[in-house]
């Protein structure tokens, strides 16, 4: 919020620099995101006094002798139509840095330093300004919106500094706001505040006013929709004059950035600035039926707003109207029907409080956000409602634009604004806090902060104004007497009165870390993705239509249709990474990424999903294969605890012979696999690729093997070489599993060798294997292991066709 | 006979200077002498009976002194050979020290994880559980619980994902406080770290990013508590001559709420480019456990009191490592994540 501190000096006495009341308002929770220097651009500007002024011939300049007081008298040449001898104008001496122009004097291109000159062989020692020059404009002051030289009042001192003529010595600071503090979205809100940090008196700005006896006879005001508009004040104006506002009142609008319009709307504008409370004003030759109705508008129903937009409403829309029509959106903006002209004669002041959700709603909706709005969306409270059209009235009066009639209708819902008592314990306070704040501190600050304590022993009692209505209980007085006293106050302490609790991972968090580093060590760097995806990831995927990873919970309001979908799976967004890394340069590399995917039970939700922590794991670049992706999902299943097993297998987004599920017991827990060749081209990667997904929450559900000590075999271990031809379509895990089934005794199998080649059949292969035979409580008999080994080699040949290599 | 093993001695020694160029042809030379039936000495040996009987003891004793003598010069030349041996092969196998090694790449967990683990050791230490809610949260949890119900101005502070009327993208760990404290009784000290998600995406804005939320209850928690906590984990985390600050701030759920700035780490609190000249840097919000939120989870208020903080992890990271852009993080760069080995 704007605040311009020339605007807050009218209810506090400021006797700190701007930079010290920015550290001030800091320190009680008011942080201060730009303090604005204005005119900060503008330095050695001066009155000067044009004695002399002849129009050089043949040009439209003029050669001027400038005095300026102290600074000297100088001769400087002047473009503006409206120079003349006589007058007074901001001199910009040598050396001065004001705002340069572009060709049409009106558009700022950055600043300048005045430099000596000569212009057609006249010397110039400096340049008079326009207003654009000094970055005065209209609204700040009269006559610096002219196309030429702004003009100086004739009581100028000749040589002075103009900053202070022209306001250009004001200083903005530029407050953010917590959403708690809604009574703080004003100029007399942070007053209130300044007031107390700076230990001042607040002086609340004047809202007297004198009623005349005049009525507008009948009038009246219904709310037909008290939870939307809990107050509604509605206030006759007749015998208006439309003018200008004073030079005051728009110079302060003019500063926080809004154009001054004529004395009616500015002082709606100016009050709503001031203290926090949007305002409207009805023309009411425009009001049909002398009455004002608010109520939700009705289907379909239309209105044309003051910037002449036409919506179309509905009931979820607060409306104003009169007997007739729509007059207004509340909250929002006013009707175009009823806006106040040149012509007004009468008008009808609004001030209301309306439900601040619903403002919301209508604003988003409707997308159309305005200064009122964007008050009533952070919540106006009564206790501004009310003074807030008290000030308008006084406003109306101190400017003398219309008579204040004495209709004056309040619609409430009984709401006080008077303010409540609440009693707290100091020790409560304080034990809040962990120090103890001297008691006389504690009346100090609430008395500034206008709570009017008394205090009784340890009972605090303080009378909370209407607007604090943030203010509920002790914690909220301990707050308030903490961010005034200083947190410096605050010494740290290490829970001395707590109890020793344990700390530290559970086993399951311990695992998940400890598999983590095993990937690294097998060279993988971790990723972390966006826990969503696209829809076109799904398709990238070449997933079918009945894929249930298509079944994913889709994001009501996505920054876009890219980051749409809750994951439900890690891998697309883990081929995109490699694609990037790609594009990079990064030829070759491991990733991983440990992260949940999200399995709806229900679409859309009514309960929550399936979290799955998941494990995706790519590797990519030269010298990378199958078989080394799945040496990691050894080291995988290794620091799961358990084992997993390989089955050949198909995915749409993988090579169809090499992919293969990954089982544990029975059960798939997830996939390897070669990218298909498909997918790289899509995704234009360099090298292959090959990516495996774990269901770390599957696997985790599953039996684990136990850090349990077996004892070393007692009887030595025999080891056998058997090289076996078969069939080419055998795989190494079917010979494997017959192997295993066949002796008990068997605990390592290893295959060492694969052969194919002139010395066996065409179509067969020789695999060769080691085995371990490895004895239980007795050793083996003299014949034992070439038994085991005949059975061995009877099985294999049996099932599967399988002969010993001769 | 004796000039014979001496000739024998002399055969042998010359042999050893002049044909023991190998071990081989040291074992070679060796037969020649003591081959048990075909050497000279054993040959020797064999003649024995032609000798006189009374000649037979001396000449025994000398042919075995000879056999004696010999079996330990060709030992100590087997020796010698054998070390001159290893010696040259030690020198065929001389490398270049300098080249590249073999070592397989090590990877590295991601900088969040890292900056998670320290946050969660200091805390850990502490005796604080760590606790991983959902990341799919119901508005009760994410907001209503906290004190934030459906028509506060608060909401508007966190733009959220909604994924139903009823679920959402959590906007804060703060979500997991509700589950810990409807289910444990004080005392309780969690640590809940975990992704969140706001609508925001832009230059500094990630729509994702990290938050880990600690929470105390038990009695007599303070806000002096607070700030000790907090002040032993910016040393242990940033050093030990670091120290907070504490300032006024707004949180629903807590009350009073402070925002907490680190005094500057780079310039020790001077003013310098990072802490904008400042000389601190925010780092996080933290505060009193509101009572509502207490009291809506069943815990007595009068009886007990809390403290939360929340603290961003890109955010803690980033300073901590130099990381100039939010982005970089989620885009799995390795020449980014081969940078930060801090663990």
């Amino acid at each position: 919020m704007l605040v311009p501190l020339s605007w807050l000096k009218d209810y506090v006495d400021i006797d700190v620099t701007p930079k010290e009341l920015e550290e001030k308002l800091f320190s009680c929770g008011f942080e201060v995101e730009e303090l604005i220097e204005v005119g900060k651009e503008i330095s050695k500007v001066v009155v000067g006094l044009v004695e002399e002024c002849e129009p050089i011939p043949d040009t439209h300049l003029h050669v001027c002798k400038v005095n300026a007081g102290e600074h000297g008298t100088f001769q400087v040449c002047c473009g503006a139509d409206n120079v003349c001898a006589g007058g007074k104008f901001p001199l910009a001496l040598v050396g001065a840095t004001v705002f340069m122009t572009a060709k049409d004097h009106k558009t700022v291109e950055g600043t300048m330093t005045i430099k000596k000159g000569k212009l057609r062989g006249y010397e110039s020692e400096g340049m008079l300004c326009s207003g654009v020059e000094l970055g005065v404009t209209e609204g700040m002051f009269k006559g610096a919106g002219y196309n030429g030289l702004l003009v100086l009042p004739q009581d100028a001192e000749i040589g002075a500094d103009v900053k202070p003529i022209l306001g250009l010595d004001d200083y903005i600071f530029d407050i953010s706001i917590t959403a708690n503090r809604r009574d703080c979205q004003s100029i007399v809100g942070i007053a209130r505040e300044v007031a107390a940090v700076l230990n001042k008196e607040f002086k609340m700005p004047a809202l007297d006013y004198t009623e005349t006896e005049e009525k507008k006879e009948g009038f009246t005001v219904e709310v037909k929709a008290p939870d939307l508009c809990p107050r509604y004040i509605g206030h006759y104006v007749y015998d208006v004059k439309i003018e200008e506002s004073p030079a005051w009142m728009q110079r302060r609008l003019a500063l926080i950035g809004q154009t001054p319009i004529s004395n009616i709307v500015d002082i709606t504008n100016y009050v709503m600035l001031e203290m926090g409370q949007p305002m409207h004003a009805f023309d009411c030759e425009y009001l049909e039926g002398n009455k004002i109705v608010v109520r939700r508008a009705e289907k379909e129903e239309k209105i044309i707003t003051l910037d002449s937009q036409e919506y179309t409403l509905g009931e979820n829309n607060l409306v104003i109207c009169d007997g007739v029509k729509p007059v207004a959106l509340a909250g929002v903006m006013g009707g175009e029907n009823s806006e106040i002209r040149d012509t007004t004669k009468a008008v009808l002041f609004e001030s209301a409080k309306f439900a601040r959700d619903n403002i919301r709603k209508t604003s988003r909706a409707l997308g159309k956000r305005t200064d009122a709005s964007a008050k009533y969306e952070k919540g106006v409270d009564e206790y501004s409602t009310v003074h807030a059209m008290k000030r308008a009235l006084h406003l109306i009066q101190e400017l003398n634009c219309g008579k204040i009639s004495s209709t004056h209708v309040d619609v409430n819902t009984g709401n006080s604004i008077e303010p409540k008592e609440m009693k707290v314990s100091i020790k409560r306070v304080n034990d809040v806090l962990g120090i103890e704040v001297p008691v006389e501190e504690i009346l100090r600050i609430m008395t500034n902060l206008q709570f009017a304590p008394t205090v009784d022993g340890d009972e605090l009692t303080i009378q909370v104004p209407a607007y604090r209505e943030d203010m509920e209980s002790y914690p909220d007085v301990a707050e308030e007497v903490i961010r005034m006293y200083g947190y410096d106050h605050v010494i740290p302490t290490f829970i001395p009165d707590a109890r020793v609790t344990m700390g530290g991972l559970n086993k399951r968090q311990k695992n998940e870390l400890k598999l983590k580093k095993a990937l690294c060590s097998a060279g993988a760097y971790e990723c972390i993705h966006y826990s969503f995806f696209s829809p076109s990831d799904l398709d990238l995927l070449r997933l079918p239509e009945d894929a249930p990873e298509r079944t994913a919970i889709r994001i009501m309001n996505p920054i876009n249709e890219d980051l749409s979908l809750m994951r439900t799976t890690l891998v697309a967004s883990m081929l995109n990474a490699v694609a990037r890394n790609q594009k990079k340069g990064n030829l070759e590399g491991r990733l991983f990424e440990m992260a949940s995917t999200f399995i709806p039970k229900a679409l859309p939700l009514t309960e929550y999903p399936d979290e799955r922590t998941t494990l995706c794991v790519a590797v990519f670049g030269e010298g990378e294969d199958f078989y080394s992706l799945k040496g990691i999902a050894d080291v995988v299943a290794d620091n799961l605890y358990v084992k997993f097993h390989y089955v050949a297998s198909k995915k749409s987004f993988l090579h169809p012979y090499q992919t293969a599920d990954i089982l544990c017991g029975k059960e798939v827990v997830g996939y390897l696999g070669k990218v298909s060749y498909e997918v790289v081209e899509e995704l234009d990667l360099r090298t292959d690729a090959y990516v495996m997904e774990v269901d770390l929450k599957k696997v985790a559900e599953l039996e684990h093997s136990k850090a349990t000590f077996v004892p070393l075999p007692k009887f030595p271990v025999e080891s056998r070489d058997l090289a076996l031809v078969m069939s080419k379509d055998i795989t190494c895990g079917q010979v494997e599993e017959v192997i295993a089934k066949s002796c008990a005794y068997v605990k390592n199998i290893k295959l060492f060798d694969v052969y194919e080649g002139g010395q066996i059949p065409q179509d067969k292969r020789s695999m060769a294997f080691s085995l371990e035979f490895v004895p239980g409580e007795e050793a083996f008999e003299a014949d034992a292991v070439d038994r085991f080994v005949n059975k061995i080699l009877k099985n294999l040949k049996f099932h599967l066709d399988i002969d010993l290599r001769s | 006979m004796n000039e014979r093993l001496a000739n024998i001695k002399q055969e042998i020694l010359e042999g050893i200077k002049e044909k023991a160029t190998s071990r081989a042809a040291a074992f070679e030379l060796r037969k020649q002498f003591l081959d048990s039936k075909a050497g000279k000495i054993g040959q020797l040996m064999k003649e024995m009976k032609n000798i006189a009987p009374e000649e037979r003891a001396n000449f025994g004793k000398s042919v075995n002194e000879l056999k004696e003598w010999a079996q330990n010069q060709f030992q100590e030349l087997d020796e010698r050979m054998k070390k001159r041996e290893l010696e040259a092969r030690y020198e065929s196998e001389k490398i270049d020290v300098t080249m590249p090694s073999k070592r397989g790449k090590t990877g590295n967990l991601h900088p969040i994880t890292q900056m998670r683990n320290q946050l969660i050791d200091v805390f850990a230490g502490m005796g604080f559980e760590i606790y991983e809610g959902t990341e799919i949260e119901n508005d009760y949890y994410n907001f209503t619980a906290l004190n934030t119900p459906k028509d506060h101005p608060a909401r508007d502070m966190q733009d959220t994902f909604y994924l139903s009327p009823e679920f959402l993208l959590r906007t804060q760990t703060s979500a997991g406080q509700i589950h810990v404290m409807e289910k444990d009784k004080p005392p309780i000290k969690i640590l809940s770290p975990g992704r969140v998600f706001r609508s925001d995406d832009d230059a500094t804005h990630s729509p994702m990013f990290h938050q880990m939320e600690g929470l105390v209850v038990d009695k007599k928690i303070t806000l002096c508590d607070l700030k000790g906590m907090l002040d032993m984990f910016v040393q242990k985390i940033y050093g030990e001559n670091t120290t907070t600050r504490l300032r006024p701030s707004y949180f629903p759920f807590t009350e009073p709420s402070v925002e907490v700035d680190v005094s500057c780490f780079e310039c020790g609190g001077k003013g310098c480019k990072l802490c904008k000249g400042t000389g601190w840097i925010e780092i996080l919000g933290a505060g009193i456990v509101n009572k509502k939120v207490l009291e809506n989870c069943g815990i007595n208020s009068d009886e007990y009191s809390g403290l939360a903080f929340g603290i961003g992890i890109e955010r803690t990271a980033m300073l901590k490592y130099g990381i100039n852009n939010i982005k970089l993080l989620f885009e799995s760069d390795i020449r980014v994540l081969n940078q930060i080995d801090d663990n």
